[in-house]
């Protein structure tokens, strides 16, 4: 990466803001996946199951707050640097 | 003695007795154990790992490659500690290590003699062919000619714990940097940490003592420390190393709580994990001096020149008595005067540079020292140093020298600024690479960001701790800057005496020479990371603190790139070696993890029950009775005491859930394979789940206790991992469903009464008028009703023992009392072990089934997939590969000498075919010892297998050398049609 390319990195990385409990460590959650896939679209289920992209940068992703209060969130973080930059419910819509 | 008359930060009113190898020595409280060794004149302290080279002290700090020992004794002892590190304390114990049979007479050294062969790449050069010599030969001879210290082999009798603390501004490294930073940071108010991992505070202000505000340095940290400490917000953590930088503003750091005393004090740790979350960190960290290669460079007396200079001003200690200098900077010559002050003999000082500052010599000079100028050291010679061979002007000269001070100069300790991936750059003018980019949050002040003069190092932590808070909105004033001078800092690179004669060491504690990495340059292993690998150049314990730089240097200057070209390796956490102890803290033994225990285990261990782990789980296993030979005794009894009378077993361990809601049933319908919104209330039905790729997630019985209300069970592996994926069904996937879920596994007591006696038992246990009867109470009802005289109680009449069987479930409280009622009405207690036989002989599936591979029709359970209906996993269910036919499937197996046993995990391989991989037909999943058809019996996964009952295979397990003839047959051995169900 070149210097000056990446975006600006914050500092509150692998804690995530939970919005019903606040900032937790990210200890108290449990990782899935892509958030932006949608099961089923009518599109070839293997590949809603199993194709994934694997992008460097903003990732929309879900994260179980086993730990807390057992919500689903969609959390949006860069890949490359582990900025969280935000977190919602994923019961509710973006 | 080399201790010095008086002057040093020592305590010589408290006296410390230590010994070292058997010898019983002295030393005082501020020693450390390699100060306590040079002032007692030890100066031979190990062996290097390959050559087993005498070596002595080279540093005065955590980058020390030599002076490794191993401290303590029995239990405690600790392999590869820094003596340059140890905290003096009275009646410490040392010894040295990789010598055999002594220090001073090692037979390992015979290893110099084969030194060409243990050169660079010689592990792949040697070792490579046959690869069968590896373990048998090569790695026992490997392991005991070369190596460190050995661990005590016993249980750690301390204790290690972890804690978290929070901060506005972490500081790293108390020295003149680290002080102003965390003084600016506290006297605004700020919450300050300041972590130092040396036991008294000041960095290099301890070693040089320079003047500041006309006052000695090291009482300018004392009365910083002071001030630090009454702050109620700061937080000053002496003998605490901060190693590593993680996401978030996190940082590491071990606190070395009670290891500078023989045993820890009651109910103290030996040390303590820390994760400090900081919004802002300063990185005070200093700088790391460098070591100049020349031929000889190892032998004992060789020393840093900075260490030099603090064994003399901080520990009162002459590193010797005769000292020469070798060096290409300026600070080597301020080590130099302070030894003359100090009243040690200086005989010679040797820089590689033309001139040097008069400033610089004439106090050498006049302290009778012979000044040689574009000078080098060629060679050194002595068991311990007694001669150095000097190349000056181009004449050869032997000079008499006990100790040589060595400096090739100074390099910022940029470890910590590089953990996140950040690279440091190249400075021409300090000849050293100064941090660059830093992780988020983290600012470098002092040495550590190459700014080596005392004023810069005070004026910067304060300015690094002024921008740190006004990130955060904290308002911090500019300190008055103290008073000082600064030391010249001139410095001219030079890595490597061209001209050496005999081994030339880069690494040291690899025993990586000058010719090493020639080997490795010539064999094209020229990029820093082969060149690491290939020579295992700052790959010890150390990790090249004192030879990354040098080794690479020496590189570039074989390959004509420059240094900046070549590059540095990655610098990756832990800063320092951390023991495992501390990363593990109390999670070890019986606390690795929490243990859960079921609401009957106090009374199943007053029953005298054996246990077993299922998971986090202690489960009983089996109920032994006086006069038992065996578990297999034992658990016969178990079994037929069930299948002939009545039996209970606590089966809490299975998850619960309840589901409530309008559309529960429907939740139902789309997680499960099979029907449930047709479910009438007060029933109960078998379900299985699927994941998204069609394989079997989870099984269980759910019974629905109202229109709107179901209590699911899952397996006791599977509970959480359901809770969560039904969670996600309703939050993620339906979010339109009117359902809440809430887990009730803790909540309830749930016992399975089974066999043909249970109803009988049952109508003592259940209060009137609740009709049991079997028109009443059928197969697969479940339904409210107290017992024990008014116990809230939920009934289910569900089996999986074969058997006519009920499960009770109480609030977990009254667990034990419907146990207690149960056994005095002559129901006889089960543990898993006759539950597991029980399940094999109804031919369940069950963990070892549910492996993950497995689906629904592989466990012949496919016609209970619905077609009516869409559900998770129905998809990807159908694709080909899964429906095939060929898949092993499950079916029973039965020795066709009913005398042999079966084996778990053996493979099925066709009669008269070769049992090879090719041939693999599935495997044996789970066997037991059938009381009731009195031989053993298993379930396999067998290709192709319910349509061929009555073939024999044979079951091969290779592992236990096990080649048995089967028969394929129905996986339900006992009571086919169900009958004893529906009594
Ligand atoms: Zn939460």
């Amino acid at each position: 990466m070149r210097k000056g390319s990446a975006p600006s990195r914050t500092c509150t990385d692998m804690r995530i803001p939970c919005p019903y409990c606040g900032t937790r460590d990210a200890h108290e959650f449990g990782y899935l996946g892509d958030a932006t896939t949608r099961r089923p679209d009518g599109g070839d289920p293997f590949d809603q199951v199993h194709i994934r992209d694997n992008p460097a940068g903003p990732h929309e992703e879900l994260w179980y707050h086993g730990a807390g209060c057992r919500r689903w969130l969609v959390v949006s973080r860069d890949t490359r640097t582990h900025a969280i930059t935000g977190a919602r419910f994923a019961k509710e819509p973006a | 003695m080399s201790r010095l008359a008086k002057g040093g930060l020592i305590d010589r009113s408290q006296p410390l007795d230590f010994e070292f190898d058997d010898r019983r020595l002295k030393g005082y409280a501020g020693d450390t154990l390699a100060s306590a060794l040079l002032a007692n004149d030890v100066r031979l302290v190990g062996r290097s790992f390959k050559y087993h080279r005498p070596r002595g002290i080279l540093t005065a700090g955590p980058d020390e490659p030599n002076a490794l020992v191993e401290l303590r004794s029995g239990a405690r002892r600790e392999p590869n500690t820094r003596a340059t590190t140890v905290e003096l304390y009275d009646r410490l114990v040392a010894s040295s290590q990789n010598r055999w049979p002594s220090l001073g007479l090692d037979l390992m050294a015979v290893n110099r003699l084969v030194a060409p062969l243990l050169g660079a790449g010689f592990y792949y050069k040697t070792f490579m062919w046959p690869s069968a010599f590896w373990e048998k030969l090569y790695e026992p001879l490997i392991r005991r000619a070369a190596g460190l210290g050995t661990a005590s082999g016993l249980p750690d009798p301390d204790t290690y714990e972890k804690a978290n603390a929070f901060c506005d501004l972490l500081v790293i490294g108390a020295g003149p940097a680290g002080l102003m930073a965390a003084l600016t940071a506290a006297r605004a108010g700020a919450r300050v940490i300041l972590a130092d991992e040396d036991f008294r505070l000041g960095g290099r202000l301890l070693s040089d003592n320079p003047l500041i505000d006309d006052r000695p340095g090291a009482d300018w940290a004392a009365r910083a420390v002071a001030e630090l400490a009454s702050f109620p917000d700061v937080t000053v953590m002496a003998r605490t190393t901060v190693f590593g930088v993680y996401d978030g503003g996190t940082y590491g750091a071990v606190e070395r709580v009670s290891d500078h005393l023989t045993t820890p004090p009651a109910h103290q740790p030996r040390q303590r994990l820390w994760r400090i979350v900081a919004k802002r960190a300063v990185l005070a960290a200093g700088a790391t001096e460098r070591p100049i290669v020349f031929g000889g460079n190892d032998r004992p007396g060789v020393m840093l020149a900075g260490a030099v200079r603090t064994y003399a001003n901080r520990h009162a200690v002459a590193a010797g008595d005769d000292v020469a200098v070798f060096a290409n900077n300026d600070g080597a010559w301020l080590a130099a005067r302070d030894l003359l002050r100090a009243g040690v003999a200086v005989r010679t000082v040797i820089d590689i540079r033309d001139t040097v500052d008069p400033a610089l010599t004439a106090p050498l000079r006049e302290g009778g020292a012979r000044v040689l100028t574009n000078s080098r050291v060629i060679g050194t010679s002595g068991k311990l140093l007694g001669e150095i061979e000097v190349l000056a002007d181009g004449h050869r000269a032997r000079i008499a020298a006990d100790t040589l001070a060595i400096s090739g100069g100074w390099s910022p300790t940029v470890h910590m600024t590089c953990h996140l991936g950040d690279r440091p750059v190249w400075n021409e003018e300090i000849s050293a690479f100064v941090p660059d980019r830093t992780p988020p949050g983290l600012s470098v002040a002092g040495a550590a960001a190459g700014k080596f003069g005392l004023s810069e190092c005070l004026s910067g932590g304060a300015g690094a701790a002024i921008a740190a808070l006004g990130d955060l909105s904290i308002r911090a004033t500019l300190p008055a800057t103290p008073r000082t001078e600064d030391e010249p800092r001139r410095v001219t690179a030079f890595w490597h005496v061209a001209e050496s004669k005999g081994a030339a060491f880069v690494d040291l504690q690899n025993d990586v020479t000058a010719k090493d990495i020639a080997i490795a340059h010539r064999e094209g292993f020229r990029a820093v990371e082969h060149l690491k690998r290939y020579t295992t150049l700052g790959m010890a314990t150390d990790q090249g603190k004192t030879s990354n730089l040098t080794g690479l240097a020496i590189m570039a200057a074989l390959t004509g790139k420059g240094i900046p070209q070549t590059g540095t390796t990655v610098f990756r956490p832990p800063y320092t070696p951390v023991a495992i102890g501390a990363l593990a803290g109390h999670h070890r033994g019986r606390e690795f993890r929490p243990t859960r225990l079921t609401p009957t285990h106090a009374w199943a261990e007053r029953q005298g029950a054996v246990f077993v782990e299922a998971g986090a789980w202690l489960r009983a296993q089996y109920y032994p009775k006086p006069g038992e030979a065996d578990w297999l005794e034992t658990v016969n009894r178990e079994v037929l005491a069930v299948r002939s009378g009545v039996g209970f077993c606590d089966v809490s361990t299975l998850g619960k859930i309840d589901i409530q809601g309008p559309d529960a049933g429907t939740l139902l319908d789309r997680v499960y394979i099979n029907a449930w919104s047709t479910l009438g209330v007060g029933k109960a039905r078998y379900g299985v789940m699927l994941r998204e790729d069609g394989m079997v997630m989870d099984d269980g019985t759910t019974s629905r206790l109202g229109p709107d209300h179901f209590i699911m069970t899952t397996t006791t592996a599977n509970a959480a991992k359901v809770y969560q994926h039904l969670e996600f069904c309703l939050q993620v996937l339906w979010p339109e469903l009117d359902v809440q879920l809430a887990s009730v596994s803790e909540q309830w007591a749930q016992l399975s009464i089974a066999g043909p006696k249970a109803r009988e038992v049952l109508a003592g246990i259940v209060d009137a008028p609740f009709d049991l009867s079997n028109e009443a109470f059928p197969f697969m009802a479940a339904g409210e009703a107290t017992v024990l005289g008014g116990t809230r109680a939920r009934l289910f009449r569900i089996s999986f023992s074969g058997e006519l069987a009920y499960e009770i479930a109480v609030p977990a409280r009254h667990g034990v009392g419907l146990a207690e009622a149960l056994l005095a009405a002559g129901a006889t207690p089960y543990g898993t072990e006759a539950l597991g036989v029980m399940r094999i002989e109804k031919g369940h599936a069950a963990g070892n089934e549910l492996n993950g591979q497995t689906t629904a029709a592989d466990l012949g359970l496919g016609r209970m997939m619905s077609k009516k209906k869409d559900f998770i996993g129905r998809a990807l269910s159908q694709r080909p590969g899964l429906t095939d036919p060929k898949r092993p499937a499950l079916v029973g197996f039965r020795p066709v000498d009913p005398a042999q046993r079966l084996r778990g995990g053996a493979h099925f391989i066709p009669m008269g075919a070769d049992a090879v991989a090719a041939n693999d037909q599935g495997h044996m999943t789970s066997v037991a010892y059938s009381p009731t058809v009195g031989h053993w019996i298993g379930l396999g996964l067998l290709s192709d297998g319910p349509d061929r009952i009555g073939e024999r295979v044979r079951a091969v397990d290779p592992v236990r050398n096990a080649d048995i003839e089967v028969e394929v047959c129905h996986p339900v051995f006992v009571d086919p049609q169900g009958d004893k169900l529906r009594v």
